[in-house]
């Protein structure tokens, strides 16, 4: 089970008050991009064995978005942050950086 | 005018391990804005008759008060009957301003726990941690308990307020009555 703190609102719960909303960061190609564009905004997503970046949301408590950085293997939550960022904050890299090292060439 | 009927006329349950009782109807005005304007706050702080609270507390009196809801999102509590007049206050108020105040009461239902156990019978529902150091009153949780949304808060030890949709209030209100059953003690706390 996962252990979510969450950015808005401050509160750490375990994840069933929260839900979530698969990948994070997707760029979405939308009018005038290229149907291999739209293919891959569409349906393309990754599924690490690993460090992996989630939308989330605190579905029972604030109700606001936010992201997660998150090991698809361990469980271990590395860290949370606002939904208003393009990509992951410099500190959680890291972190993630010093707790799997060459996580990078896996994503 | 039609006389305001609560979720489930003021239904209790004593039996249990604490005293569970719906209370309604209770007056509530959700408003949404910047919590940091200062136009805004003030016309909180004028419907509500307490200053604006914490993240993630509530400041009660005895029948009306301010909950913290969400980075965005407040809850006023007031008498059933004042909502109205609280309403077109807070409405003429922030006029100018980008805010949202709707009337709330009849979406709502809201019940009472006293007993010594009220925070063994929440911890069996809720996704919270209720250690007497850890959830203090003044503090305010919007969670789930069971399968639902709920938010409860403590006005005084042994005394849980809780408030959960109407449409749900059955539901919380059997919920509550099975997490109470005499002989399910765990003595957590």
């Amino acid at each position: 089970m996962l252990i979510v703190s969450c950015p808005c609102c401050g509160v750490t719960a375990e994840e069933t008050e929260f839900h979530a909303h698969g990948e994070a960061h997707i760029t979405r190609h939308t009018v005038g991009s290229s149907d291999d564009d739209m293919e891959t905004y569409l349906f393309m997503r990754k599924n690490p064995k690993g460090v992996h970046f989630e939308r989330w949301r605190h579905q029972y408590g604030c109700g606001k978005w936010f992201l997660m950085a998150r090991d698809t293997v361990t469980l271990e939550v590395f860290g949370t942050y606002p939904a208003q960022t393009t990509e992951p904050p410099a500190d959680l890299l890291e972190l993630i950086d010093a707790k799997r090292p060459g996580w990078r060439e896996g994503a | 005018m039609s006389d305001p009927v609560s979720a489930l006329h003021h239904a209790t349950n004593s039996e249990g391990l604490v005293s569970i009782c719906e209370i309604g109807p209770v007056g509530m005005i959700t408003l949404r804005g910047d919590l940091s304007a200062k136009p805004f706050q003030k016309a909180a702080i004028a419907a509500g008759g307490v200053n604006i609270p914490n993240q993630g507390r509530c400041l009660m009196e005895l029948d009306r008060g301010i909950a913290w809801m969400s980075p965005d999102e407040l809850l006023i509590l007031c008498r059933y009957d004042d909502v109205a007049g609280k309403l077109g206050d807070l409405n003429g108020k922030l006029a100018k301003h980008h805010a949202l105040a709707v009337n709330v009461s009849d979406a709502r239902a809201v019940f009472e726990l006293r007993g010594a156990r009220v925070r063994e019978v929440m911890a069996k529902l809720a996704p919270v941690d209720l250690h007497p150091e850890v959830f203090t009153p003044g503090m305010f949780r919007r969670t789930r308990l069971g399968q639902v949304a709920a938010a409860f808060w403590m006005p005084e030890e042994d005394v849980v307020r809780l408030i959960c949709f109407r449409s749900s209030a059955q539901y919380v209100f059997d919920l509550l009555g099975v997490a109470s059953q005499k002989g399910s003690e765990v003595d957590l706390f």
